[in-house]
């Protein structure tokens, strides 16, 4: 087979073969986190400094004595990893004007999950953001503290069964819905934000490079499967992943100076029992319950198409007013 | 003497429990997780290494030939190669 035909089939042979993130971690089986974050580390290459929120993944890869990480790396609290993050783009700015470390370009990299980016740290994160600092956020959203066991968070969507959003007789699952972080960044004029599954490999690491290249801050948000909390089988991983984001509940987007773009496209809306059915954490859904969260996802779905289609971007309206020539 | 992986005493623990040296998790093999292998079958693979990108360990390694295979001291056994493994090159035994 031709090789340059099937390119989409065989190009993650053309991956960097180097890991950063090198194995012996303590993730569990099938984790999609780590594949995430091992994904993001081989994007980013070695000229990194990554400061890493307390989550499942500062847990499992650097368990003392050992550390699975080969590139520089902080471990920080749960609330501060865009504050540091900040802090280490600014202090190698100092160093270098000094003359102190050789003019290269060292990219700082914010890691926190999901109660870590948009329950813990969000202020931290709205500061890094509103302040500019040349860094690239990335939030891993499993959609609870998965680290702890399962508690619930912001990111815990509706009807989800947690140890603090238990169902049962009176309650079935998380009662409110999802926080959209990646429309709050859009919010803070953020000049590259996208929404990224390790599913879909090169379009995360196409994302990644990108946000790499953008001088000032950026915000990954990267959906992962967490086999152990969402009570699925490990092997499920990509395939839920994948499902995610055809059946429009997590659509892979990005924005990049106020312009929509779709970088996954999907035809045809898969219902959501197709992504529910696999996972134990909405066992207990009633077909009722199940209607009223795909009107809201068809709901989210249509207004980001909107956005998309129809609006004009802040961008093209500054360019046709010429408030800045 | 020879260098240590890890301080093995009190004693040896340095101020700010800085590690000794930078990816040395590769000491520790997780590969006794598992309770099953997967197992590589050559002649239907077709070399495009989905099975490689998706390794949440990053354990699945390419040989000389162009075929790929698990180092067995890293795989937890979670069966994500062989589920996505689309001409069925890869199928999961029992350990034992």
């Amino acid at each position: 087979m031709n090789i340059i035909e099937n390119f989409d089939l065989y190009a993650p042979r053309l991956v960097d073969k180097k890991e950063y993130l090198c194995s012996g971690h303590r993730a569990c089986q099938g984790c999609g986190e780590v594949l995430g974050l091992r994904l993001m580390c081989k994007a980013l290459g070695p000229d990194v400094v990554i400061a890493n929120a307390t989550g499942c993944m500062e847990i499992i890869s650097s368990m003392y004595p050992s550390t699975a990480w080969e590139v520089p790396w902080i471990h920080v609290a749960f609330e501060n990893a865009a504050a540091v993050g900040s802090g280490v783009e600014a202090g190698l700015k100092a160093l270098r004007r000094k003359g102190k470390i050789a003019d290269r370009d060292v990219k700082v990299v914010g890691v926190a999950g999901d109660g870590g980016t948009m329950d813990i740290g969000l202020q931290a994160l709205s500061g890094a953001m509103e302040r500019g600092h040349d860094m690239l956020f990335v939030c891993l959203d499993n959609e609870a503290y998965m680290n702890t066991g399962i508690q619930r968070s912001s990111g815990t969507p509706m009807g989800a069964s947690t140890t603090t959003s238990p169902a049962g007789k009176v309650s079935s699952g998380q009662k409110t819905w999802k926080k959209n972080v990646p429309e709050i960044m859009v919010a803070h004029g953020v000049s590259y934000v996208a929404t990224a599954c390790p599913s879909y490999p090169l379009d995360f690491i196409n994302k990644v490079k990108k946000a790499m290249k953008v001088k000032g801050p950026s915000y990954i948000h990267c959906f992962t499967v967490c086999p152990t909390g969402w009570r699925s089988p490990s092997e499920m991983t990509i395939k839920l992943g994948r499902l995610v984001v055809e059946t429009g509940i997590f659509p892979l987007y990005e924005v990049e100076d106020g312009k929509y773009r779709m970088t996954v496209e999907v035809d045809q809306l898969r219902p959501i029992e197709d992504y529910m059915k696999p996972q134990g954490r909405y066992r207990h859904l009633t077909p009722d319950q199940i209607e009223i969260i795909q009107d809201r996802v068809y709901q989210e779905y249509n207004k980001l198409q909107d956005k998309i289609n129809g609006l004009h971007a802040w961008s093209d309206l500054q360019y046709e007013w010429g408030l800045f020539d | 003497m020879k260098k240590k992986k890890w301080p093995e005493a009190w004693h040896e623990v340095n101020p700010g429990c800085i590690v000794f040296a930078p990816a040395n998790a590769r000491e520790y093999h997780t590969g006794s997780w598992k309770a099953q292998r997967p197992i590589w079958d050559d002649s239907k693979c077709i070399k495009c290494g989905i099975c490689y990108i998706f390794c949440p360990e990053g354990c699945v390694t390419q040989q000389e030939d162009g075929t790929f295979r698990a180092d067995l001291d890293y795989c937890k056994g979670c069966g994500i190669c062989a589920h996505e493994c689309w001409p069925g090159a890869i199928t999961m035994i029992e350990e034992g």
